[in-house]
């Protein structure tokens, strides 16, 4: 079996707006290898949300994929038809939200959903093979029996995410996305649904990507890390490697400025400037007028995003051979 | 802690703010029926015998879950809701029932920053003209008289060039800018004390540290005394001199940060502490996490409203409701057991 279950090429979402034309996904390429937790971070606006989205093809109007190839299993999914897609979200790719009250149907109770789920991806269980399953799940999960006939307003915000992860699990979905699944969440809450993740994913060999602003709890469960600013990846490297060394200056400075708890009161790093507007993002290198290390190049042509050691890709000019004739150009222009 | 001006004064020793034994019992809307058979209301026991102080020229931090009354507590201090039972004393002077031309002048001293600055916003308002709107309302002043401080004040939170970002709308500015110009809001009149409700939660990561060190900077020059109202313990420990735990309207402990974080006391706060992720994948989290989820305020459980979750409970747990005990200088905890931990 081939190591990366899904790849991702030079993938391009475009929203076509009446102030102008957007991309929160601006040529991404990267592989999700089979079994990992790969950890996609970023601040809100960053696109990755909208990336998440498009892995699953559920890019809505006025957005549309624009460009590139997303390779799962081997299949171009752009290729596929509707029905087709159709058919593999939820049963191959799942996905689960911030929000689990608005994947719910609130008119039904937490079983029939399961086995709704179920039969209509699998036809030919049957419905009591269905609600067996569904009852074995629930106790995987750790969600009382007696709430599989309770409906989602019923249940508190951890068990409504854990039915969501259930559903996945029913399905035996090879790639699940979590975007934000625990930012609803209480801390003790949320650390109980880590752990629970963890395990299944160990279970069920799961493949997840794991999508949240909280860097704390990439470096809590990933495996690998993508860091994304301004609709591209801007670093992509094993979770210890990317901690213990991040390359790009928005990585550096991002890790620096979040509070950890189990440091001294030293000073956090404060990133100047806010994330750009991405109808008119900066020339060059979108972080260019947030960086401490910015150059001349920076601020005309975009760095590619590229292997620099083995394992780490890096969207940077500190970590490239710069192009002797934009430099003389810059040189020109100065 | 910083004495204010005109120190000597008798006031200057006593607390900013005193809040003793503080309940709020919202009433559960219930269907006629429902009232009949269970033979009258019940209640959401919010906040539920609280009591703290907050000196002069200090930050305290109070940190809990959802559910747990740190955001009623902030709203009684203000006085935007009316106290079931208890006392509120500001600067020597019990608020807790006050009512028309005092309160209304109390109003200014003491002052709010919420969540959701975009929420907070009127969107139809120059950004410039609603940061002078609570002066113009609080002292009388018209637009004219309020914009220069206004513009001195926009300046001093980094809101600048203030005269240009006056004529702008919220939406034309960006979530940072947002969060300046609602802290530029509250302390235009000049407060005595802030009581910032989660005021950087919708902040992006990258624009935090720089918004904490604002405020710690305003702080310091204006003589402020905040009300830091959070869940997320980590930014807590980088603005918050003493942090008070609150667990289903009681306060589970209290003392100076460092002592709590570096020697909790009481089981749910070294749960609490022990489930936040870490930014670093070696220090992965080990210890087990309490089950179960906070439980319903309406009902809560008998004794320590902790112990089905408690992993030191023993059988008076369930019976005894713990009181807050000092068990070092300034720092009290509300469990039968935790000297164990000292």
């Amino acid at each position: 079996m081939d190591k990366v279950l899904y790849g991702i090429r030079d993938l391009v979402v475009e929203y076509r707006t009446r102030v102008g034309t957007l991309s929160p996904v601006d040529h991404v390429s990267f592989d999700i290898q089979r079994g990992e937790v790969l950890g996609l971070v970023g601040e809100s606006g960053c696109g990755k949300t909208t990336l998440g989205k498009a892995l699953m093809r559920m890019i809505e109007a006025p957005g549309v994929i624009a460009s590139g190839q997303l390779l799962f299993d081997g299949v171009d999914l752009m290729q596929l038809s509707r029905r087709r897609m159709r058919e593999l979200r939820g049963s191959r790719i799942s996905m689960i939200f911030q929000d689990p009250m608005t994947s719910l149907n609130p008119v039904q109770r937490v079983v029939d959903h399961m086995t709704e789920t179920i039969r209509v991806h699998q036809p030919s269980t049957s419905l009591k093979a269905a609600r067996a399953r569904a009852s074995e799940l629930v106790d995987r999960l750790g969600i009382r029996q007696s709430s599989l006939g309770d409906y989602p307003h019923q249940l508190s915000g951890g068990m409504r995410q854990r039915v969501m992860i259930g559903l996945a699990l029913a399905l035996r979905a090879d790639l699940v996305i979590a975007d934000e699944a625990t930012t609803s969440l209480d801390v003790l809450v949320e650390a109980q649904f880590l752990d629970l993740l963890r395990e299944l994913q160990a279970e069920f060999e799961l493949t997840i990507v794991l999508i949240t602003h909280n860097i704390g709890i990439v470096a809590e469960l990933a495996d690998r890390v993508a860091v994304m600013y301004a609709g591209q990846l801007v670093e992509m490297a094993e979770v210890h490697d990317l901690f213990r060394d991040p390359k790009h200056p928005y990585t550096q400075g991002l890790l620096r400025a979040v509070p950890n708890i189990r440091l001294g009161r030293d000073d956090l790093y404060k990133m100047p400037g806010s994330p750009p507007n991405l109808i008119a993002p900066p020339r060059g290198c979108r972080f260019n007028p947030r960086c401490p290390q910015v150059m001349d190049i920076c601020r005309v042509r975009d760095p590619a995003f590229e292997l620099v050691t083995p394992g780490r890709r890096v969207h940077c000019w500190l970590y490239q051979d710069q192009p002797e004739i934009v430099s003389e150009k810059v040189q020109a222009r100065l | 802690m910083n004495a204010p001006e005109g120190a000597g004064t008798p006031s200057q020793r006593q607390p900013l703010v005193e809040v003793r034994d503080l309940r709020k019992w919202f009433p559960v809307q219930q269907g006629v029926l429902d009232q009949i058979l269970a033979g009258g209301g019940e209640h959401v026991r919010a906040v539920d015998g609280v009591s703290f102080h907050i000196d002069r020229g200090e930050v305290l931090g109070l940190a809990g879950e959802s559910g747990s009354g740190k955001t009623t507590i902030g709203r009684l201090v203000l006085r935007l809701l009316e106290p079931t039972d208890g006392k509120i004393i500001f600067d020597g002077l019990d608020i807790t029932h006050l009512k028309g031309e005092p309160l209304r002048e109390l109003r200014a001293r003491m002052q709010v920053v919420f969540q959701d600055p975009f929420a907070s916003m009127n969107p139809r308002m120059k950004v410039g003209d609603q940061i002078g709107h609570p002066h113009r309302i609080l002292f009388g002043t018209n637009r004219a008289e309020s914009r220069t401080i206004v513009e001195k004040m926009m300046e001093q939170v980094g809101l600048t060039p203030a005269s240009q970002i006056y004529e702008r709308y919220p939406h034309q500015l960006s979530g940072g800018m947002r969060q300046r110009a609602v802290l530029a809001r509250a302390l235009v009149p000049h407060p005595d004390l802030v009581v910032a409700d989660e005021p950087i939660a919708m902040a992006d990561v990258s624009v935090r540290a720089l918004l904490l060190d604002l405020m710690v900077r305003l702080k310091n020059e204006l003589r402020l005394t905040y009300l830091f109202i959070t869940h997320d313990l980590a930014t807590a420990k980088y603005i918050c001199d003493r942090i008070g735990i609150l667990y289903l309207g009681r306060m589970a402990e209290i003392g100076p940060l460092p002592m709590v974080y570096s020697r909790p006391l009481h089981p749910y706060t070294q749960a609490l502490l022990s489930a936040v992720p870490v930014a670093d994948p070696n220090s992965r989290r080990q210890g087990t996490i309490p089950k179960g989820e906070i439980p319903n305020p309406i009902n809560p459980p008998s004794g320590c409203r902790f112990h089905p979750r408690c992993p030191i409970a023993k059988a008076n747990c369930a019976v005894d409701e713990p009181e807050l005990r000092v068990l070092e200088p300034g720092h009290a905890v509300a469990c039968h057991y935790a000297e164990q931990f000292l």
